[in-house]
């Protein structure tokens, strides 16, 4: 890229200003750049046909007569491609050209050689038969990709289609940054609304607003092309006249000290609670279920926040206590147990669940906490299949039933008053919620004592933390213990929620699921982890349990799978990061940033001190 | 050496200790009454302290003894195979690259693939060992592609962040290629071809099937050469060298990332034989083939010390003969019951046993310059 940056003009003072440059000609154009980007782009593109996610897809509509999900998930990598190649390497000290044709044309490139991927699939289909390993070489994609011409339709289509696609990545760098956040915002409400299509409609019969709803969605799913128009331009007018005033108000409660912001927030939280209180009352079947697992899930992942997210240990083996909680709360509340069955009252058992729980975090802590972070990670990751191996073996299977699981286990029943079971999911949410609210309760004060900033000292240097006089062993221990106990809570909810429990619901994949959630949200961060779990519980599913999207089931480890690699790639901190977690992971670029701009002399306290020449 | 694990020398022993001796005593206690007890079998069925635990025990014949031990070397020598990989990795980056078992997961399904179009065209039958030696290439080619393809673009670009981040990414890495499989080929498990009988039967030669002899015979002579390559020339000691200090490496004009990706590359070919050996073996693979292989080849070649060749290979036969015969030589005489069930239980009891009792494994370990302080 350095090639077509004209002689540094304004830089020789070694100001670390950016310098705006005029725009690039077109041509100018790092082209093997271009082409790698494309290549790659048109991999992707072939990958993504042949996983068959544009098929299964395709019957769910975003706009009802123009675009289903499954042509939306081959628009993504050329917008990607399009958008990517516009990019520019920011250098403190080097020019910033202003955006222009030059990202267009370089978008329209790398979009059409992505989309020229889906060509050559095109005339592979066509002529060859590799249906025999590729089980979706089938000629419903053949079709699917041609609109139903011939193959050369295809194949010109989708040069055009990658071109255009490419190009509107491309643009969107042109636009000014409140002409780009109006466009954004339109098409994320657009294709917000269609994917949460099945929330809006319950909630809509809830509330007696089906008028609303028949209006905006299609027959069979998707947005309407009126009602896509109406949204739009609705949420456009929003973004322009409301100009991030949004982001103001967040600053503003940012800059709030003292009391003023402790009302804020709890102004903020009794309003949100007061939102999920009465939610369920309007809403149907489905989406209480959804919410109710979204609960689960975020109980465990503020459990395994405390353990990954606060104390720094990679435990890839939480499945665990969410197995044990669930096992014990069947064997003590069922009748139908086969060893013992003391049907205890719901509450009774999880007082137990968690005493026995928490013994066995000690247990499992115990011999790991000395160990180097990543063994810890494997070990743990042993114990989580150990115990699964455990409940469904035949040795211990007069106790745990083996295979056939415990079934029958009767609702969480509370103080006599009501009964929760998995047939009235409004019930089951309002038990998740309470639940929700003590752990986050938790996690937010032990974040702020002295046991949390033990946890984070120990996180971000064990050695140091133990020199200033933390017992890191007993302190490692004690999240361990407290991320179970948290765990437990979910398990024992979950079995009643249910009604049965089987060895395989505790597959390792749940670790890893729970992992994702906590990543992709922020680790150390309790209202990230909220929004993981919402997010991608709510929206993918869990590993059982279907989301909003539920055509995506076959997909959604995939998409997972994914996610971690990328979250971790691009964005380590997560969705929202917890301050201190993500000053700890750029810390080397802050302290860098900091040096440019000359701040380091009187600045000892981040190591930013070695960044500077030693003078 | 570093400290792994147990306290600093002087340091008071505080209750974790006091749990990781008791813990200790008990797993070894476990392990002797066992084998007592065994052993007991094996003398005499009716003594009261072989029928003490299982009174139905009846202890192992000379010829299932040996049929264990065999499908227990050659099982370990494929997890030894694979757990070069691991070692190479750990010894030169400092982190679990948890993917590589899907490496040789996707080795056995381009075997499965390779083998099955060579079926078709009849090739299989009439020129066994030249199509064994195709799919053999194929899928170390194969496999070292994934392999480099995975460190360009998973690791590569969070080279020196902390530790836990990379291999966070390469569980992702695991994740996605595993799920990638289910997408592109199909949930379903799929079969080899038929073998010739050479391969399944027993041979006069100790009762061994042809399979096993072959799956030993392989490892050892890709062991061989994989020990030459490393130690006898120019590009192996390149390797040496970055593992010992990758940034005097530098200094001493080693290209390190290309020596980097050459430490794949071979453990993602070593890989691809070792799913080329269990698709002969098991002649059936699916998408979670690399998982349990996967973890037990971690465990080998931390038993044989991170960053030793020949210890990653004593390491796999270990937990391979351990995982074949350590359930019915411990387990059955105390009673446990359907100990086969009990067989990956085992072996990951076996990881923790060594991470716990010796984590710098049997030969030590050989880490990065960084790792050791």
């Amino acid at each position: 890229m350095t090639a077509t940056f004209p002689p540094e003009t304004g830089a020789a003072d070694g100001s670390a200003e950016t310098l705006m440059a005029p725009s690039r000609p077109v041509l100018a154009q790092d082209w093997r750049r271009l082409v790698r980007m494309g290549a790659v782009g048109a991999v992707a593109q072939i990958f993504i046909a042949l996983s068959n996610m544009p098929v299964r897809l395709d019957e769910r509509a975003v706009v009802k007569p123009i675009l289903s999900l499954g042509y939306l998930t081959l628009l993504i990598v050329p917008f990607a491609a399009g958008n990517r190649a516009g990019h520019q390497i920011k250098r403190e000290g080097m020019p910033v050209y202003a955006a222009g044709t030059h990202e267009v044309a370089g978008g329209t490139a790398c979009g059409a050689l992505a989309g020229g991927g889906l060509s050559l699939l095109a005339v592979l289909l066509a002529n060859f038969d590799l249906r025999e390993p590729l089980v979706n070489w089938s000629p419903m994609l053949a079709e699917l990709l041609a609109f139903g011409n011939a193959t050369w339709f295809a194949v010109v289509v989708w040069l055009l289609i990658g071109a255009a696609v490419g190009a509107v990545g491309g643009a969107l760098r042109v636009l000014g940054p409140r002409t780009r956040r109006a466009v954004v915002t339109m098409a994320l409400t657009v294709a917000g609304t269609a994917v949460l299509e099945p929330l809006v409609v319950d909630l809509a019969e809830g509330m007696r607003l089906e008028a609303l709803t028949d209006w905006l969605y299609a027959r069979r799913g998707g947005v309407n092309w009126t009602g896509a128009l109406v949204l739009a331009a609705v949420s456009g007018v929003v973004a322009v006249v409301g100009r991030g005033r949004v982001r103001q108000a967040r600053e503003h409660i940012a800059t709030l000290e003292g009391a003023k912001r402790t009302r804020t927030n709890l102004g903020l939280i009794l309003l949100t609670a007061a939102v999920l209180v009465i939610l369920p009352l309007f809403a149907g079947k489905l989406t209480n279920e959804l919410l109710a697992n979204v609960g689960l899930f975020v109980l465990l992942a503020l459990g395994l926040n405390v353990v990954v997210g606060l104390a720094g240990i990679l435990d890839l083996g939480y499945v665990a206590f969410f197995a044990v909680g669930s096992y014990s709360a069947a064997v003590l509340t069922a009748a139908t147990s086969p060893r013992i069955n003391p049907e205890m009252p719901w509450l009774v058992a999880l007082i137990v669940v968690v005493i026995i729980t928490g013994l066995v975090g000690l247990f499992i802590g115990a011999p790991v906490i000395r160990m180097r972070g990543d063994y810890l990670a494997i070990v743990t990751l042993g114990f989580g299949e150990i115990i699964r191996l455990i409940f469904l073996s035949d040795w211990l299977s007069g106790w745990f039933g083996g295979s056939q699981g415990i079934t029958k286990i009767p609702g969480a029943g509370i103080f006599g008053l009501t009964s929760v079971a998995g047939t009235d999911p409004r019930r089951v949410f309002y038990l998740v919620l309470a639940f929700c609210a003590i752990a986050i309760y938790v996690s937010w004060r032990l974040e702020r004592s002295r046991l949390g900033r033990a946890w984070m000292a120990v996180r971000e240097d064990e050695t140091v933390a133990e020199a200033m006089g933390i017992n890191t062993v007993n302190v490692k221990l004690l999240a361990f213990v407290v991320g179970a106990v948290l765990g437990s809570f979910s398990g024992a909810i979950f079995s009643a929620k249910v009604g049965s429990v089987f060895p395989n619901s505790f597959l390792i994949l749940v670790s890893i699921v729970i992992l994702v959630v906590v990543i992709f949200g922020g680790m150390g961060s309790i209202v990230g982890v909220i929004a993981g779990s919402a997010v991608l519980i709510g929206v993918l599913g869990g590993p059982k349990q279907p989301g909003l999207l539920a055509e995506f089931s076959e997909f959604k480890l995939l998409i997972y799978g994914a996610l971690l690699i990328w979250m971790m790639l691009a964005r380590p901190e997560g969705l929202i990061p917890s301050v201190r977690r993500s000053r700890e992971l750029h810390q080397q670029e802050m302290a860098q940033d900091a040096w440019l701009r000359g701040e380091v002399e009187d600045d000892d306290s981040n190591g930013g001190g070695q960044a500077a020449p030693a003078t | 050496m570093i400290r792994t694990s147990g306290p600093r020398r002087g340091a008071p022993r505080t209750g974790v200790d006091w749990f990781l001796t008791v813990l200790r005593v008990a797993a070894l206690t476990v392990i002797a009454v066992g084998l007592l007890a065994f052993i007991w079998q094996e003398i005499d069925t009716d003594n009261p302290f072989a029928r003490w635990a299982n009174p139905d025990a009846t202890g192992l014949t000379g010829a299932q003894f040996r049929g264990l031990i065999v499908s227990g070397v050659a099982q370990g020598c494929m997890y030894g195979l694979i757990a070069l990989g691991y070692s190479m990795v750990y010894g030169v980056l400092g982190f679990i690259n948890f993917a590589h078992g899907e490496v040789f997961m996707v080795g056995a399904m381009t075997g499965m693939i390779t083998s099955n179009k060579l079926a078709d065209a009849g090739l299989w039958e009439s020129n066994f060992i030249g199509s064994l030696v195709f799919i053999v290439i194929v899928s170390m080619v194969v496999c070292t592609l994934t392999a480099v393809i995975m460190e360009r673009v998973a690791y590569r670009p969070l080279r020196g962040s902390p530790r836990l981040i990379p291999l966070i990414t390469s569980i992702g890495v695991s994740f996605f290629i595993q799920n990638a499989s289910i997408v592109l080929l199909g949930p379903a498990a799929k079969a080899y071809p038929d073998v010739p009988d050479w391969v399944k039967d027993k041979h006069t030669f100790m009762q061994i099937e042809g399979a096993r002899i072959l799956v030993v015979v392989v490892a050892a002579v890709s062991m061989f050469v994989l020990w030459y390559l490393v130690e006898h020339t120019k590009g192996g000691k390149a390797m040496r060298a970055v593992a010992e200090d990758a940034e005097i490496a530098a200094l001493m004009g080693i290209n390190v990332n290309r020596t980097i990706v050459r430490v794949f590359a071979v453990g993602g070919a070593m890989a691809g034989l070792a799913g080329i050996l269990w698709g002969i073996l098991f002649r059936s693979v699916i998408h979670t083939t690399g998982f349990l292989p996967g973890i037990k080849a971690f465990s080998a070649a931390v038993v044989g010390g991170i960053g030793h060749l020949g210890g990653a290979m004593a390491g796999g036969i270990s937990i391979g003969v351990a995982e074949s015969v350590g359930p019915l030589l411990i387990l059955e005489p105390l009673g446990v019951s359907g100990v086969s069930q009990l067989r990956d239980a085992v072996a990951f009891a076996v990881l923790i046993g060594v991470l716990l009792l010796r984590p710098a494994g049997i030969f030590g370990e050989r880490l990065p310059a960084e790792d050791r302080t």
